[in-house]
């Protein structure tokens, strides 16, 4: 045959050109992804169920290699800069490999905690790990993409992974009953995250996020209401993932009823892929319509950091306190989003990563304390732990301090950075409101490392002697013979706190201005089974643990490490 | 400023700390029962050897920061581990020192000695930084990480309340110190947009300028966590509850120590940084104080437990220094930071004092207590010392600060003082009282088996005797030190208003060139310096007064009672 006519036939057929794919910049997704379905075909292999160590093993060795290719990214990225690859699909740059990483060491730590979890509870089986492995390479997808569409994919890879792993337990009803919930509203919200899609398309002639910057610094769109329609769709998406207020619904039942190691896990990596999405459509391809969506993220940041810590408050079950407390914390980062620039999107990203440690550590000592069936996450069972385990105690005191953003932890810088980008963007009324939730959430924080340093067994000792009435009626007189007009003490009953019958009454007062008044349960009496329960620590949970505790507090102390590292993931931000 | 080459303040700051961890990591079983406290207690004293040697260095008429260290902590961030000390801090300072040993060996717990031993320990690093922290970020990191030791300090030894007591503590600090945040942020970054540096060092940010709003603004985001902290009416309600049911070293400590750190604050931050605010906002800052004064005062009258009438005494005592703070004189100033120094050390001998009341009888109330007096009479003597000193008896400590914050506010704000010396005479009424219900009267059988002071209580209690002593006699080597740096910041304060002299305003010592237009006493700008602050407003009488008063240092600090009558021979 001639040249010319192989050509002729080249022509008349339509070409489909695969792009050139630079399998470097999407490796750690290809692990993760191979890992789950090496699981898979190993555990189909053998005759019997696959041995739990041995999914273990390969959870942990797949999870170490995909935080090696994100490092070995990190040093590529650093030498011959940002690029997009893939025909425009991928982005590969410091902050596509920034959540790689986090998503890495989310994965690890899961696994360490999930192995004695599975134990435990005998529910057999590698589906954790195959599950948590999909979910954590749809959360990488999310990280890198550089295209709406991609997006879409890599949300979708991730949650219907979560839908699974929140009913993994069968044996649990709650489970079911969460996955169920969470199912369906997710299904929901990420309808409504295509059309959101479907509209920015409309609005702007692709999905494809530097073009949509491009055409939007380049055009003045006259009658933008199909934009903002697809902006505000996407943000409910997005504030879905995250959990942010008025979209958090889900999420308390979700905490509580998923297995407690799938807690943590979906409380880091959800948050760390669904904050990558939003951090780089928002501010890097709609930066040119700030005006517009920034005072919607002001609302939702105020409004996640006030419900999610004035509602943790009579919370009595750990799980659905974390819950709260973790809407609250998602209302911190978005701080940093709504700040919208280099600061905030820096300090963002190090919330995100060292709230993946704080997170899956406090989770991995509320997985082993739990008893058999995932069960006694209420608030007395950790009475007088610190007696029985002292250093199970002091880590997840260390933990929630940290939370609450206690000085020498990377708590307090993440905090610290955010409200600094938020002080850097004028957005004072909203980090005054920010700080101020952090201190009623230190409440409840405080509410834990109280009840575990507590003697086990005594009553309510710090409550038992005034009833609750008499103790806000002082509080209240002192107040009010003060002068200042507070109204403390005189404030709603709490519903749990009348329903148990002891409670000390904290009248919580703003300094100055108006008093928010609370009668909180500060404490009870432990059922008399619980007292001087010894649970044992698997060695596993123990490494995530003291990996945990050890980085939440050394990079406190030596911040510059990890700061360096979300700074510079920032500037090679495409 | 001057560099030692040994980093005397890096060393005193983390010796506790590193205490506090050995302490924390030494497992309970391999060692004797005393070694916890043994080992707190050498780390507490050497600390205090440490911090003597710095007083022993400290150059006098140095009115500057010294012995500074500063390093990068986090670069991109702008923060600095940056040290350094003052005639302000260094009593602070060495007060913090002394206190903590004394608290250490006087107060012990009565469980788990190793934990109270590492909180103790740990508190006293973040109070130590606290004073001496110049980075605003670095002063904040101590000033929270206080919370956490004294949070467990509270919850886990103290007494029926504390869990309540403990988190009101630590939510009502926590919340005031959410606006200081906002507010050292706000600050670095308008710094920051008019230099392009950014930084949180007080001495780079005390150039920022800042419009006559913000500087408000930002002057009350500093003083609500400031307030909060001291306590000062009315952000005190947390103290009553936290003095009153943490355990008797816990509330020497709080109330002492860590208090300070509010008027501290104010001192070192709201005035160095918001000069224009300071004067905009004084008379404010003054009435809060005179009415915490008098509320305190008032309601400590009405208390039925002796912890309870202290802490209360306290919150008075706060509104004088909260007085002399914002009269903006030398005097009244250095009146605020002596009486700082006094009342950590009284009141600490008061808790101490009381917790062993609470030892031997299990009880603090009046009702409970009488006749203490015949069998227990060092202890009744102590008390009574100590108690004659927190009223402002001339000879101890007490007297010094007062009188100076009172001749101080009389200079510039005459009514001010007039009203606040009432509380003086409240202060007399209810302490009195209460030592008579307690210490008077015919004993019952089981009073009567009360036992006195042992001889290692006496040896505690001893230091602090002393100087209370010692304080009321002769303060001069305190005054001498203190002065210098108060004059540089009130020479500062003045120099923002536009209303006052130049010539007062260049000057860095007490004696700044004559011939400014404080014209209308001669008497004023003929004898003293300081009286040219007083703004040419004042009349002959308060002049001649005031030629008497210590911003000459060895008038005042001699013969504090001769130079009241010689004002009143007048």
């Amino acid at each position: 045959m001639s040249p010319s006519l192989l050509l002729g036939v080249a022509a008349a057929t339509p070409r489909f050109r695969t792009p050139h794919i630079d399998y470097l910049s999407i490796l750690p997704i290809l692990i993760m992804m191979g890992g789950a379905v090496a699981i898979v075909v190993v555990s189909s292999l053998v005759r019997r169920q696959l041995r739990t160590g041995v999914g273990t093993l390969l959870a942990i060795v797949t999870s170490l290699a995909a935080l090696g290719a994100s490092l070995t990214q990190w040093a590529d990225v650093a030498d011959h800069g940002a690029k997009v690859t893939i025909a425009g699909a991928v982005a590969y740059d410091g902050f596509s490999v920034f959540i790689q990483v986090t998503v890495s060491i989310a994965m690890l730590l899961t696994v360490l905690v999930g192995d004695g979890y599975l134990r435990r509870e005998d529910v057999g089986g590698p589906e954790l790990y195959v599950l948590a492995l999909l979910s954590a390479s749809g959360a990488m997808v999310m990280g890198s993409a550089n295209d709406l569409i991609v997006i879409f994919l890599g949300l979708e890879i991730m949650s219907i992974a979560l839908y699974v792993l929140a009913a993994f337990n069968h044996r649990r009803t709650e489970s079911g009953e969460a996955a169920l919930k969470y199912f369906i509203l997710g299904s929901f919200s990420s309808a409504i995250f295509v059309y959101g899609i479907a509209l920015v398309y409309g609005a702007t002639g692709s999905t494809n996020l530097p073009e949509i910057a491009d055409y939007l610094s380049k055009n003045v769109v006259a009658s933008n209401g199909v934009l903002l329609a697809g902006l505000a769709l996407l943000l409910v998406g997005f504030g879905f993932k995250i959990a942010a207020v008025p979209f958090h619904m889900w999420s308390p039942d979700v905490y509580q009823g998923a297995p407690s190691p799938v807690t943590g896990f979906m409380a880091a990596v959800a948050k760390a892929g669904a904050f990558a999405a939003l951090l780089r459509v928002f501010v890097s391809s709609f930066g040119a319509e700030r005006a517009d969506w920034q005072p919607i993220v002001w609302a939702l940041a105020i409004l996640s950091l006030v419900v999610g810590a004035v509602l943790a408050l009579s919370q009595r079950d750990v799980k659905r306190m974390l819950a709260y407390s973790s809407i609250n914390q998602a209302g911190f980062i978005l701080l940093g989003v709504q700040a919208a620039d280099g600061r905030g999107v820096a300090a963002s990203l190090y919330y995100v990563f060292v709230y993946t440690f704080m997170i899956i550590g406090t989770f991995a000592v509320v997985t082993v304390l739990a008893r058999t069936g995932d069960r006694g996450h209420d608030l007395s069972e950790y009475r007088g732990l610190a007696k029985r385990q002292p250093l199970l105690a002091g880590a997840l005191a260390i933990l929630l301090l940290a939370q609450a953003g206690v000085p020498f932890t990377t708590g307090f810088l993440a905090k610290f950075q955010v409200v600094a980008a938020a002080v850097d963007a004028h957005s004072y009324a909203l980090a005054a409101v920010a700080m101020a939730s952090g201190a009623i959430a230190a409440f409840f924080y405080l509410r834990v490392a109280i009840a575990m340093y507590s003697p086990a067994g005594a009553s309510g000792d710090d409550a038992s002697h005034e009833p609750a009435g008499a103790a806000g009626a002082g509080v209240g007189g002192e107040a009010g013979s003060a002068g200042s007009g507070s109204p403390a003490g005189s404030g709603m009953a709490d519903p749990v706190g009348a329903a148990g019958g002891r409670g000390g009454a904290v009248g919580v007062a703003a300094p100055g201005v108006a008093m928010l008044s609370l009668q909180v349960l500060t404490d009870e009496a432990p059922s008399p089974e619980v007292a001087g329960r010894t649970v044992p620590v698997p060695a596993l949970a123990a490494t995530a643990l003291g990996l945990a505790v050890a980085f939440t507090v050394v990079f406190g102390i030596v911040p510059a490490p990890i700061v360096d590292f979300a700074h510079r993931a920032t500037l090679l931000f495409l | 400023m001057s560099h030692t080459p040994f980093p005397f303040l890096t060393v005193l700051v983390l010796l506790p700390a590193a205490g506090a961890v050995v302490v924390a990591a030494v497992p309970r079983e391999r060692v004797a029962r005393w070694f916890h406290e043994a080992l707190g207690v050498t780390v507490a004293m050497a600390t205090l050897a440490l911090a003597v040697t710095i007083a022993v260095r400290f150059k006098v008429a140095d009115a500057g920061y010294q012995m500074t260290s500063n390093h990068v902590w986090a670069k991109v961030l702008g923060i600095h581990w940056f040290l350094g000390i003052d005639g302000i801090s260094l009593f602070l300072v060495l007060m913090a020192a002394v206190l903590f040993p004394i608290a250490l060996l006087g107060a012990r717990a009565r469980r788990d000695p190793r934990s109270f031993v590492a909180w103790v320990l740990l508190l006293e690093a973040a109070c130590l930084g606290s004073f001496v922290s110049l980075d605003l970020v670095l002063f904040f990191l101590f000033f929270e990480l206080t919370l956490v030791p004294a949070y467990f300090v509270i919850g886990g030894w103290g007494s029926a309340r504390r869990g309540y007591a403990a988190i009101k503590f630590f939510v009502y600090t926590f919340a005031g110190s959410a606006f200081l945040l906002v507010g050292i942020i706000a600050v670095a970054f308008i710094h920051q947009a008019q230099t392009g540096v950014l930084t949180f060092e007080l001495p780079a940010l005390m150039h920022t300028h800042l419009s006559g709003t913000a500087g408000v603004v930002l002057f009350l985001a500093f003083t609500s966590a400031f307030a909060v902290k001291a306590p000062i009416f009315p952000f005190h309600t947390w103290s009553p509850d936290a003095y009153a049911e943490a355990p008797a070293g816990g509330s020497a400590l709080i109330a002492g120590v860590m208090a300070k750190l509010g008027t501290y604050g104010i001192i070192r931050f709201d005035l160095n940084l918001f000069p224009q605010a300071t004067h905009t906002l004084a008379p404010l800052m003054l009435t809060l104080g005179v009415i915490g004064i008098l509320y305190g005062a008032v309601v400590a009258c009405a208390q039925r437990d002796l912890k309870r009438v202290v802490a209360y005494s306290s919150l008075a005592q706060m509104g004088f220094i909260l007085l002399g703070t914002f009269a903006l004189t030398t005097q009244g100033l250095t009146g605020g930071v002596i009486m700082m120094l006094n009342h950590g050390l009284i009141i600490a001998a008061l808790f101490l004092l009381i917790g062993w009341i609470v030892e031997r009888r299990k009880t603090d109330k009046v009702s409970g207590l009488k006749g203490l007096q015949a069998p227990a009479p060092i202890l009744a003597g102590v008390f009574t010392l100590v108690m004659l000193a927190s009223i402002g008896v001339p000879g101890l400590n007490g007297f010094i600060g007062e009188f100076l914050v009172l001749s101080g506010t009389f200079l510039t704000h005459r009514w001010w003082a007039v009203v606040a010396t009432g509380g003086v005479v409240i202060a007399a009424i209810y302490l009195l009282w209460a030592y008579q219900q307690v210490f008077h009267g015919t004993p019952t059988e089981e009073d009567t088996k009360t036992r006195d002071l042992v001889w290692h209580e006496r040896l505690v209690i001893a230091p602090l005797v002393i100087f209370i002593v010692f304080l009321g006699v002769y303060p001069k080597p305190v005054l001498d030190r203190i002065t210098p740096s108060v004059d540089r910041l009130v020479a500062r304060v003045d120099r923002a208003d536009g209303t006052r002299q130049p010539a007062v305003a260049l000057s860095h010592h007490s004696r700044p060139g004559a011939g400014n237009a404080a014209t209308r006493t001669t008497a004023a700008t003929s004898t003293n310096a300081a009286t040219t602050r007083a703004g040419g407003t004042y009349t002959g009488v308060t002049a001649v007064m005031f030629a008497f008063a210590p911003a000459d240092g060895v008038t005042a600090g001699t013969t504090p009672t001769g130079t009241f009558s010689g004002g009143g021979t007048r």
